[in-house]
């Protein structure tokens, strides 16, 4: 007999949309939170877990109930929001600004003065998304650099070479503005 | 870029971008709109694996790669 988490998953793996809807309700907001990671964006971030998830539903077929559904599904949300990422840079209307309800509390080093601040959340939305991607979730967020591995489908040693040009760039970016951090 | 040089621009790009809050959430359910979007999509055909772009797109690469070996290492780096 199976337990219930492992019928869903094998129920879902075979097309059926109740054991869809059960996992769109225990995971909805975990996947959520994972792309407001990284779009930081909260409005995009509800229509890419819509995205998301239709794209898990579509994919069913190859997902394989022993590894697990969060992983899976992270990876998933992962290319959601790089292909939106990508999108909005070619549209060029990355937001440097997170609203206040979503964005952590961190107290300011009063040697940043807030012009810095701006700047280099400007120049960071210029990265490229892969890199950005990878800073924002081992950087920013200070994630694990194994799931920022999973979720992206690399090494780790990938991840870190990612975040090194990332930050590279970014330096590189603010120097040319006058800016020596 | 040496190992202080990383960690200063680590924390002014946290300085920068706080992170995000670990109990945000979405402002409701969004199964009526997933419900919505399965509705709309549901007698839509299946996406093409190869849309003509990817095909112009590769075939392009595939012809800079050609006529140009030495573009390699800059398509590798924005891989």
């Amino acid at each position: 007999m199976q337990n219930g988490e492992s019928y869903v998953l094998n129920q879902f793996q075979q097309g059926d949309a109740s054991a869809f809807e059960t996992l769109f309700h225990q995971h909805q907001r975990a996947v959520y939170l994972w792309i407001l990671r990284i779009t930081r964006n909260p409005a995009a971030a509800e229509d890419l877990t819509i995205e998301a998830f239709w794209r898990i539903y579509h994919a069913h077929a190859r997902f394989e109930p022993v590894r697990g559904f969060e992983g899976w599904a992270r990876r998933i949300a992962t290319r959601a929001a790089l292909d939106w990422l990508r999108t909005k840079r070619t549209e060029n209307e990355l937001s440097t600004e997170m609203p206040a309800e979503v964005a952590a509390n961190v107290e300011a080093d009063p040697a940043v003065t807030a012009e810095i601040r701006l700047k280099t959340a400007m120049a960071f939305a210029r990265l490229p998304p892969k890199l950005r991607i990878a800073a924002t979730l081992a950087v920013i967020e200070e994630l694990p650099q194994k799931d920022v591995a999973s979720a992206l489908g690399i090494s780790v040693a990938a991840v870190k070479l990612r975040v090194f040009r990332a930050l590279r760039l970014l330096r590189k970016d603010l120097e040319k503005q006058g800016i020596t951090p | 870029m040496n190992e202080d040089d990383q960690d200063r621009m680590k924390k002014l790009l946290q300085q920068a971008l706080p992170p995000v809050e670990s109990d945000s959430e979405p402002r409701g359910n969004l199964w009526p709109a997933m419900l919505r979007r399965l509705d709309a999509r549901s007698g839509a055909p299946e996406p093409a694996g190869w849309a003509w772009f990817d095909g112009a797109l590769a075939t392009g690469l595939v012809a800079l790669i050609a006529f140009s070996p030495a573009s390699i290492p800059v398509i590798l780096y924005y891989l």
